[in-house]
């Protein structure tokens, strides 16, 4: 059905990133490396009360301070602040130390107001309300399901039953968010750190109510994302305002702190599920009553789609008889953001912890009971290929099994993901020497996006990617969408195609040849004379397609001494449809299982109960995987050319903590209900801290009201 | 008694050891003449310190091999300096507080978080960034087995990264795996490149690497 060639050079191979050398020069320059002439340094306000009503704020002090510029408030008037870290004023100064000091001596007139920042206190009755006109802290349930999940439970020869939890996660992007802005007379020029130029476009021109005509926003480069970058965000704005006010360039840039603070997280999560099936393993019956809290509200300003706690339940199986609840409980912290695969690894981690405890009561091999109830071919012919692989078949034994103080389990967990994408267009400028330069307003996330662009056309072409010039994040080329979704690749490659495609059809016109590939390529050019040729392509139908599966297992080693678990390896099978670039490819899925066993046993937001205060705001107490942590991840990868390009970002995150935490629980014959799986947890699961009720207890209590 | 091993040595002390052994009247020369070698060598280093501040004050380094100087706060880490007076960006802001390693620069040939050093420290140091590697725009070794082992992502941790790998290579030229994963120990990469990462250094050493992955045919399928 896809009309990429079979036969190629490029396509499907591994091409080094044509950004490469200068990423590694240190010329790559990122939104937070831009200078302009007479730039001014941005610094936030923030509120340092988890609830408060804000009365005034004097700005006063801080103009008057040496090298100031410029100084704002977020809002005009009086006003509720639901978080400590909201944003409450700004300043710009001439250097980044006369910015801090200013903000503060700015003074706040505030009454502090009562809050909570735990989901479990927050449902109590007696509970602060984080807005005060709700009712509860908690939402009204959304429910759903199919068939009749009594008379399925009926059915069922076993029934089991779990509470698992998902902790809150920090996107922590190595740049962190902002940029630089630069009004000048009618004018906004910004430099944002971004996965969406043409959404911060949007949002800029909104809240400054300027002609989008007249915003144009730059990033060629950028320090990762995550979900966590799509809308100009409040640091944007602020920029913006501050620059046209004090009438030079700004640049306001996170601080790692504020960035734990204010610009998103991916929500954590309660789930509850009850699972039945037949003796031999048939699902007949499925039931989860789950929360989420996405901190004060779902979304804000920069945070793309899928942004409350919603998650797909039974996730990937085939269930006859489902119900399905599930609710929002707000505190007093800072949104969420959607953060890669959104909702999918907190899914996995409830469902497929729950297979393996069932699993067990039927005495089945749990990869057996997800082959009998995973719907997908495809996925079942990868978990044989993961199997083979891993050795599965040898290396699992009943929980426990192992002997001594060091033990060893695996486990398995597998993953859909829709991607897809559309919509871009992109633009070829072909000189009459024979050089071109593609240009298309998306951006490269460090993706590879410049690459695959490259790849794409030196193969269409017939010349080398080195050859090929690439030109993203400027929102004046032809437009493409923000790169969330595991979207880019399936949204941009078909443009390129088609552009490289419309290009050699006006050669030919433009130089009467009827051969313009490759070693023609150059003659053809001449022929144009003076004027380049330029063309316009976009996307079309079945070049890409949606809809990725994978698999992945996990070996690991408790020590039941020390809690600490160690990583012995990971296979990862996955599909993506067509191959672009094997290298880019690679290092995409490396990326999603490592992030995947921060998930699964290091990251988690931790918030002081009495002050609201956020305890780990940096890296050196959040912790996310490092060198000395990870196995050898071994991948498989399913190349399907006749179903075009399908984005590969998200779904390799998604089921690594669940494989993780199946294999500790098939270690220690214990499960650890919620994530991340630190050592004080297996420590409490095997009983070892005397008089200590296990530390993932308290969350329980929201079911029993 | 040692002598400070690095710039980031802590200058307070030193000020008030100075001022102790000098209402002693005690000099470097009557210390060497005593015998007190250690001692004697500690209060020239002593003597040849100057405070700085609160003003601006100035500061000369050897930048990427060029003599330079700035004039800057005592308070202005080296990061700031090398990122705002000299335009080197290729040292980036990850944390600012010694966590990331997207900082890292060489003083002296040791991999520093310039977050972490104040610029009038680096008084008289030689500095060497990402900037000043590829010479003539040919890349190093590593640089170059970077770009082809895709020992990156996003790339903003790179910088650092190469030069922790290149200034291990410089003392270690054969490292096994272990040593590598040692070197890079003190960077963070959100964008999970350190199977790739790991992989260029061994690379760059000449040790032949494979790829962890491998792409089979998928076949005709329904999903
Ligand atoms: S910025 Fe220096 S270590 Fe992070
Ligand atoms: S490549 Fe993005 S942080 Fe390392």
């Amino acid at each position: 059905m896809s009309d990429w060639p079979s036969e190629t050079r490029f396509l499907g191979k591994s091409t080094p990133r044509i950004d490469g050398p200068a990423k590694v020069t240190g010329a790559a320059k990122y939104p937070s490396d831009q200078q302009p002439a007479g730039m001014l340094y941005g610094a936030i306000l923030r509120s340092k009360w988890p609830a408060a009503r804000v009365r005034s704020i004097d700005l006063e002090p801080a103009r008057r301070l040496p090298g100031v510029r410029a100084a704002i408030v977020v809002r005009d008037g009086e006003r509720t602040v639901r978080y400590y870290g909201d944003e409450l004023a700004a300043v710009a100064a001439t250097t980044q130390r006369a910015a801090l000091e200013a903000i503060a001596v700015i003074r706040v007139d505030a009454e502090p107001l009562p809050f909570v920042v735990d989901e479990v206190s927050a449902v109590r009755s007696d509970a602060p309300r984080v807005f005060s006109d709700e009712a509860s802290n908690k939402g009204e349930p959304r429910t759903g399901g199919q068939g009749d999940v009594d008379v399925g439970f009926a059915e069922a020869d076993v029934v089991v039953e779990g509470m698992f939890a998902t902790q809150v996660e920090i996107h922590h992007p190595m740049e962190t968010h902002g940029g630089t802005a630069d009004f000048r007379g009618d004018e906004l020029t910004v430099w944002h750190s971004t996965q969406g130029i043409s959404s911060v476009r949007d949002g800029l021109s909104d809240a400054l109510d300027l002609p989008q005509s007249k915003v144009r926003v730059l990033c060629s480069y950028m320090g990762g994302g995550f979900g966590a970058k799509f809308g100009a965000g409040v640091e944007g704005v602020l920029a913006a305002r501050l620059s046209r006010e004090a009438g030079a360039p700004v640049r306001l840039v996170l601080s790692r702190f504020d960035q734990s603070l204010a610009v998103g997280n991916r929500p954590s999560t309660f789930q509850k599920i009850r699972l039945g099936a037949k003796s031999d393993g048939t699902l007949k019956a499925f039931s989860i009553e789950s929360y989420g809290c996405a901190g004060y509200a779902a979304g804000g300003p920069s945070a793309g789609g899928s942004t409350n706690s919603a998650f797909p339940a039974p996730y990937i199986y085939r269930v006859p008889n489902t119900r399905t609840s599930h609710r929002e409980i707000s505190i007093n912290t800072g949104p969420a953001a959607a953060f890669r695969a959104p909702g999918h690894p907190a899914a996995s981690f409830g469902m497929e912890s729950i297979m393996d405890d069932l699993a067990l009561r039927l005495g089945m091999d749990p990869m057996e009971l997800r082959l009998r109830n995973d719907p997908s071919e495809l996925r079942r012919r990868e978990y044989a290929m993961a199997a083979e692989r891993f050795g599965w078949k040898a290396k699992y034994a009943p929980p426990g099994s192992s002997s001594g103080p060091l033990k060893r389990g695996v486990g398995c967990a597998g993953a859909t993901w829709g991607g897809g994408g559309r919509g871009t267009q992109a633009e070829m400028e072909v000189n009459p020497d024979g050089t071109l330069e593609i240009r298309c307003g998306t951006q490269d996330l460090g993706t590879g996006t410049h690459t695959l662009i490259a790849v794409i056309a030196a193969e269409l072409l017939g010349l080398e990617p080195a050859d090929i010039g690439v030109r993203l994040g400027d929102t004046r080329f032809p437009p493409s969408g923000g790169s969330g979704g595991s979207t880019t690749a399936a949204s941009v490659s078909p443009a390129i195609y088609d552009v490289c495609e419309k290009a050699m059809e006006e050669l030919k016109k433009a130089s009467g040849l009827d051969y313009v590939r490759g070693a023609s390529w150059k003659q053809a050019c001449r022929k144009l004379g003076i004027s380049p040729l330029v063309v316009r392509g976009q996307w079309r139908e079945g070049l890409s397609s949606r809809g990725a599966g994978g698999v992945q297992m996990a070996e690991v080693e408790v020590d039941t001494e020390t809690g600490f678990v160690r990583l012995v390896r990971i296979v990862c099978v996955q599909d993506c449809g067509t191959v672009v670039n094997k290298l880019t490819c690679e290092s995409q899925i490396n990326g999603g299982v490592i992030m995947g066993i921060g998930y699964a046993l290091y990251e988690n937001r931790v918030v002081d109960r009495a002050t609201g205060v956020i305890l780990n705001p940096n890296l050196e107490t959040y912790k996310v995987p490092g060198f000395g942590d990870l196995p050898p991840i071994d991948i498989v990868l399913l190349d399907m050319p006749e179903r075009g390009v399908i984005g590969i970002g998200e779904p390799v995150t998604i089921p690594t903590a669940s494989a993780i935490a199946n294999a500790v629980a098939n270690a220690i014959g214990v499960r650890v209900t919620s994530l991340p799986i630190t050592p004080d947890k297996v420590l409490a699961a095997l009983g070892r801290i005397p008089g200590r009720k296990n530390p993932h207890e308290e969350w329980k209590s929201l079911f029993e009201t | 008694m040692n002598h400070p091993a690095s710039f980031s040595s802590s200058r307070d002390a030193s000020l008030s050891r100075r001022s102790f052994l000098k209402g002693l009247g005690v000099t470097a020369a009557t210390a060497a003449a005593n015998g007190a070698e250690a001692l004697a060598a500690d209060l020239a280093q002593a003597d040849r310190e100057r405070p700085f501040g609160p003003g601006e004050t100035a500061v000369g380094f050897v930048l990427d091999g060029v003599r330079v100087q700035a004039r800057v706060e005592p308070r202005e880490t080296l990061l700031e300096v090398l990122r705002t007076r000299f335009g080197h960006t290729g040292a980036k802001e990850g944390c600012d507080r010694g966590t990331c390693g997207a900082c890292t620069v060489l003083v002296g040939g040791t991999p520093v978080y310039a977050c972490m050093m104040l610029a009038v420290a680096a008084d008289g140091a030689t500095i060497e960034t990402i900037e000043g590697q590829a010479i003539g725009g040919r890349l190093t070794p590593v640089q170059q087995a970077f770009v082809e082992k895709d020992g990156l992502q996003c790339g903003f941790c790179t910088p650092g990264v190469v030069l922790s790998v290149t200034a291990l290579l410089r003392k270690d030229p054969r490292p096994n795996e272990e040593a590598v994963r040692g070197a890079c120990a003190g960077h963070v990469c959100r964008c999970g490149s350190h199977p790739r990462i790991v992989a260029a250094a061994l690379e760059a050493s000449g040790v032949k690497t494979a790829s962890q992955m491998e792409v089979v045919s998928g076949g005709r399928h329904h999903v």
